[in-house]
């Protein structure tokens, strides 16, 4: 007499047919579902280190524009050092060269732009000390003091900027939760087909004693393995299509930054065992709904 | 074992039967008669605690029917063989897997040595990897007998058991119920072939039920 151990008897997962759809849809489901939420969770790392690096040089920089007459632009611009120098919390100060500026202005004019004709503004880069400065007194004291001066310390632009990073980023969370909620309902929708269509074989199943989990357990394996085995495939695709993103190199913004770095590789191999885990959740939901109803 | 106390049964408010009062005790053995329609499945769907009564109390094995949770009936029903009329197999599995179905979903080992010998006792060790819809209606009728067996119940019933086979494969599967309940198996088998009950008597202390008249009775000596 040779006698298994029941749990691993291979019959009993055999108990349920080998359905035909609702394999196929949970396996076609979960992969594009992984693919999406590699990529929305691609766009969250992306908007995090943006928000993170926006926020950090920019608030580490301000900017003072001295326009004056030509005759008055040196007296100007040493007057604003020196205020810049008393100033608390103004850790250096530093004219921008003429062939700096024209270095940033190429971009916009080409190379044989003729610096020297152009009544260019100067510019001082300000870097601020850990503890910041006060920039309302500051412009208060240059407006005094040399009236061409500007200070631009770019909080204008930078809080609208830091906000969009993080509202980027909650958006990809709620594209991932919205995800897993589809993936959710729509392998509950593939798992309820499949109990339908094994209603008989689930009516014979608790007159010979089965008890629920047995039968819950025989759906939950299947569409668990489907969706870790479909998520799988969707989870590579989408990291390959990232990796063969082309790099779109300092000036791509956003767009260079979709992707990950280093260990942040690992998160998206999160996706396949979470992919499971909600089809488990979702499968079992429906077999225990199912069951209630049967004798 | 299964105890019924005053049950009354009926579909869409039209009853079939009440009070119906019955034990099937430790290796008693009963027929069950009537005519077509009397309910005969009926009272056996609520032996196996398929159907709830709608009036009265069921106890399997010293347990209502009521208090027992999910769990507790399939633990119930996996001590209680039942022929079902219609078979009931799944039909993707072999034969084989079929008969060996009540100790699979009751997530017990599978003696496969003891499941070859059942189906020879039956008759089909030529039939194991044959799926069900192939066979004839009495080569399904024993293999689900097999099937009902298969894991020593305490208790069998059987719904029509003989209804397909011809005279002769009657009679040797109802020596084989017979051979069980010497064995201390409670059977009960509901029937309308008189002939049968007739043949079987002289070897069994048989009691014979009959549901008439909306009720549940003892059939004397007329048979
Ligand atoms: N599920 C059901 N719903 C409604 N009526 C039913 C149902 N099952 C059986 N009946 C009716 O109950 C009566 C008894 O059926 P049954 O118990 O199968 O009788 P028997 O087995 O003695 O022939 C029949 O008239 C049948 O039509
Ligand atoms: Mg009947």
């Amino acid at each position: 007499m040779s006698a298994r151990d029941p749990r691993r008897d291979p019959r009993a997962l055999r108990v349920v047919p080998p359905a035909g759809q609702s394999a196929w849809l949970t396996l076609l489901i979960a992969g594009a579902m992984a693919f999406l939420c590699v990529f929305a969770l691609a766009l969250s790392v992306a908007a995090d280190r943006l928000a993170a690096r926006w926020g950090e040089a920019l608030s580490r920089t301000a900017t003072v524009r001295i326009s004056a007459p030509a005759t008055q632009m040196d007296e100007q611009t040493a007057i604003v050092l020196e205020v810049l120098r008393t100033t608390p919390g103004v850790a250096s100060a530093r004219v921008i060269p003429v062939e700096e500026q024209g270095a940033l202005l190429e971009p916009w004019f080409g190379p044989d732009l003729p610096l020297d004709l152009l009544a260019l503004p100067r510019l001082v880069e300000v870097t601020e000390a850990p503890e910041g400065f006060d920039s309302m007194g500051l412009r208060l004291r240059l407006a005094a003091e040399a009236p061409g001066a500007v200070l631009d310390d770019h909080t204008r632009w930078r809080r609208p900027l830091v906000e969009a990073a993080a509202r980027l980023r909650a958006l990809a969370a709620l594209s991932m939760a919205l995800i897993g909620g589809a993936t959710a309902a729509m392998v509950t929708l593939a798992a309820s087909a499949s109990l339908a269509a094994n209603a008989q074989v689930i009516g014979v199943l608790r007159l010979v004693g089965a008890r629920d989990r047995f039968i819950a357990r025989a759906f939950v394996r299947r569409f668990t393995l489907r969706a870790l085995i479909g998520a799988a495939f969707g989870t590579a695709a989408g990291m390959g299509a990232l990796l063969a993103m082309p790099d779109a190199g300092e000036s791509g913004g956003l767009l260079s930054g979709l992707g990950f770095a280093g260990l942040e590789w690992l998160y998206p191999l999160a996706v396949p065992p979470l992919a499971a885990v909600v089809a488990w959740a979702a499968t079992r939901a429906a077999a225990f709904r199912v069951l209630r109803g049967v004798t | 074992m299964i105890e019924l106390e005053t049950v009354a049964h009926g579909y869409d408010g039209a009853e079939l039967f009440s009070d119906v009062t019955l034990q099937l005790g430790d290796g008693s053995f009963h027929f069950l008669t009537g005519p077509s329609g009397a309910g005969k499945t009926t009272l056996l769907r609520l032996c196996y605690g398929e159907l709830v009564p709608a009036r009265g109390s069921i106890r399997f094995f010293g347990q209502e029917r009521r208090d027992l949770g999910r769990d507790g009936l399939a633990l119930a029903r996996q001590r209680i063989g039942v022929v079902h009329q219609d078979c009931q197999f799944l039909d993707h599995l072999s034969l084989r897997d079929n008969v060996a179905l009540p100790l699979i979903a009751g997530e017990r080992p599978v003696p496969d040595q003891d499941v070859d010998d059942l189906m020879a006792w039956v008759g089909l060790e030529g039939h194991a990897q044959a799926l069900p819809p192939t066979l004839s209606g009495g080569e399904r009728q024993r293999a689900a007998l097999a099937r009902a067996v298969i894991t020593s119940p305490a208790v069998l019933l059987a719904d029509e058991p003989t209804g397909n086979l011809d005279w002769e494969m009657s009679v040797r599967l109802l020596s084989l119920l017979i051979e069980l309940n010497r064995m201390g198996t409670a059977v009960l088998i509901a029937t309308h072939d008189l002939n049968l009950i007739r043949t079987t008597k002289p070897q069994v202390s048989a009691r014979v039920l009959r549901i008439a008249g909306r009720k549940l009775q003892l059939a004397g000596a007329e048979l």
